[in-house]
């Protein structure tokens, strides 16, 4: 299962200040999408109210519409637990659960569902998460060893296999990367590359490079100046984005001249 | 020639990495000796108190007279040991759930002022002296329990004695004005509760945002998460503020002796009777003869307490050592 993304006139405020101004954007299932800008432009900002992860900080809100396939993600009655198990996230600092174990880590968000798993049910998901994660042969091993036993990049991968242990219809990375050695990072952008096949995939990356790499859509943000929203400047397919853009803002970035 | 001098002068030469930064090195070593000697200094005096808890406590086990005397003394001391424990672990059976609620609502729960002005009552009933929890314990709750017990003498000993020829020892005898063990481990919950509270609050407050955040990305509720992200990195913690909480509850002596009424021992925990040690040994020590043998037993009875202390820590330390590779410290 995957779901398209579509975000009709969104603003995200933090309190009283608009950090995001008037997004418009349409993602399609199946596909990789990267964000990218310079720092503070709100790309965080953006990616976390797509699985209303904004929520759990203090004095954010969203006006606007959100929509996953057709259904409003911030219409009346939604809870926002059903959409996060929907829209799965990866964050930029490894986080696996300090206490569990490798398995426990990647049955994590099973356990939530409350299913009652046998242990070779449970067996074959951590197996199909960790192959998935691209993580299986580095970890079979030591299952029920500590989580952040690993290295920072295996740690990546395991938060990844955690992720799409559940099943979700949308991804959500941000700066997966960031935090990585070139060789762990490529064993991610390999492994990002597979998951589009099954999942729609959201990547916030300072790396332009790496989004000319990975995906197939590039959405620009910019930011006037400090104080001032950041809004959604160029969106387009990432060939486009990096050798022809339409913006001159856009243009300026991408080739490196910016500020 | 200039081969063999030449590695004389390196010698001589001073390496300007030695010595430098004097003034921050010698602060660092102060502080290394300052944290050295306050920790030699606690054992110091642990040791003396171990000490002369061990030395005059001799005098309850052994007599010139008579010889040893170990039987008399532990026929002396068990009930007092036993209400001992069994008043603080009633009173950490309910102060402990309610505290760690309490502490999960303020850091997880209240909205921000409300957790402000509720943690600042909590830490208030610290500050209450035990005088006066004694005297709300004499004066106010232990009236306000006697229906209470009435109503458990009733249906968990009287009639099942009537019915089914067995009644609950633990319920049985007649409240009376409510001055038993019963109310004064309630009072010592309310003692309690702010300690582990505030403990537990600084401890759940502190869990990672990464780790919150990873499990409310998976679709976990906000219970669930403080199940999966919360709990697991404040175990620790929590049982640490639980044993500060017992520590308070088995040394506690003024409340106890200001609403426990009645000596001698007894199964009935709602009835007047039983003791613990902290009390027994403030209302004799200033009546007995230093170095009589009741001397000598009261000391020893603080020994015990000692001991009890000691035994609870170990037992704290192992089941927090327990699973340490998983304690996320790594
Ligand atoms: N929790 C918060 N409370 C208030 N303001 C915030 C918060 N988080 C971010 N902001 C503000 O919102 C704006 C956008 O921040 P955001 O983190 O989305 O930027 P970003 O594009 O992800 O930057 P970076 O590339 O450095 O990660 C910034 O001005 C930032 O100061
Ligand atoms: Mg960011």
């Amino acid at each position: 299962m995957s779901k398209s993304i579509t975000a009709k006139d969104l603003n995200v405020y933090y309190g009283d200040f608009l950090a995001v101004e008037g997004v418009n954007v349409e993602i399609a299932a199946r596909s990789v999408t990267a964000f990218i800008g310079p720092s503070g432009c709100g790309k965080t900002t953006f990616l976390r109210t797509l699985n209303r992860m904004h929520e759990v900080l203090p004095g954010a809100r969203v006006e606007g519409q959100l929509l996953l396939d057709q259904d409003d993600i911030y219409g009346p009655g939604v809870d926002p637990v059903t959409v996060r198990a929907m829209v799965g996230m990866v964050f930029q600092r490894p986080n696996p659960f300090p206490t569990m174990s490798i398995r426990e880590n990647v049955l994590a968000g099973y356990k939530l569902n409350g299913a009652r798993l046998s242990r070779s049910q449970s067996d074959d998901i951590a197996e199909s998460a960790l192959r998935g994660a691209n993580l299986w042969e580095e970890v079979k091993d030591r299952l029920d060893q500590p989580g952040s036993g690993l290295s920072g990049g295996q740690q990546q991968r395991l938060c990844i296999a955690r992720t799409i242990a559940v099943k979700p219809d949308v991804i959500l990375m941000d700066e997966p990367c960031s935090a990585l050695d070139p060789i762990s990072t490529l064993a991610i952008e390999d492994l990002i590359a597979e998951l589009k096949e099954q999942f729609t995939v959201v990547i916030v990356t300072h790396n332009m490079q790496q989004a000319a790499r990975v995906s197939e859509k590039t959405a620009f943000f910019n930011i006037a100046g400090t104080g001032k929203p950041g809004k959604l400047i160029e969106y387009d397919d990432t060939a486009t984005i990096f050798n022809n853009p339409s913006n001159e803002q856009t243009e300026r970035y991408v080739s490196g001249k910016f500020g | 020639m200039t081969t063999t001098s030449e590695p004389k002068t390196t010698d001589k030469r001073t390496n300007t990495l030695v010595s430098s930064d004097k003034a921050g090195a010698a602060v660092d070593r102060g502080f290394a000796a300052l944290a050295k000697f306050a920790g030699i200094f606690i054992l110091i005096i642990l040791a003396f108190v171990a000490l002369f808890l061990s030395w005059n406590s001799g005098g309850a086990l052994y007599q010139e007279d008579e010889g040893l005397i170990i039987g008399r003394f532990l026929n002396y001391a068990w009930p007092f040991a036993l209400g001992t424990v069994v008043v603080a672990v009633l009173a950490l059976v309910m102060s402990a759930p309610v505290a760690i609620g309490v502490a999960l609502y303020i850091s997880h729960y209240a909205p921000p002022r409300a957790s402000k002005t509720i943690g600042y009552i909590i830490d208030l009933l610290a500050a209450i002296p035990s005088v006066v929890y004694g005297a709300w314990g004499m004066f106010v709750l232990a009236p306000a329990m006697v229906p209470l017990y009435r109503w458990l003498n009733q249906w968990l000993y009287t009639w099942p004695q009537e019915n089914l020829g067995f009644g609950i020892p633990l319920f049985a005898g007649s409240p009376g004005l409510g001055q038993n063990i019963f109310t004064a481990s309630v009072v010592l919950a309310v003692m309690v509760l702010p300690i582990i509270s505030s403990v537990c609050r600084e401890i759940f407050i502190q869990t990672p945002k990464l780790h919150e955040e990873a499990a409310l990305a998976l679709g976990a509720t906000r219970w669930e998460m403080i199940k999966m992200a919360v709990f697991p990195f404040a175990r620790a913690g929590v049982i640490s503020g639980i044993m500060l909480g017992l520590g308070r509850a088995l040394g506690e002596t003024m409340a106890v002796v200001m609403v426990v009424s009645g000596l001698g021992f007894q199964w009935s925990i709602i009835s007047a009777g039983n003791s613990t040690i902290p009390r027994e040994i403030a209302l004799n020590f200033g009546e007995t003869a230093p170095n009589s043998e009741r001397w000598h037993q009261l000391i020893a009875l603080g020994l015990v307490l000692f001991i009890i202390t000691l035994i609870v820590n170990m037992i704290a330390r192992w089941i927090v050592s327990r699973h340490k590779e998983f304690s996320g410290a790594n």
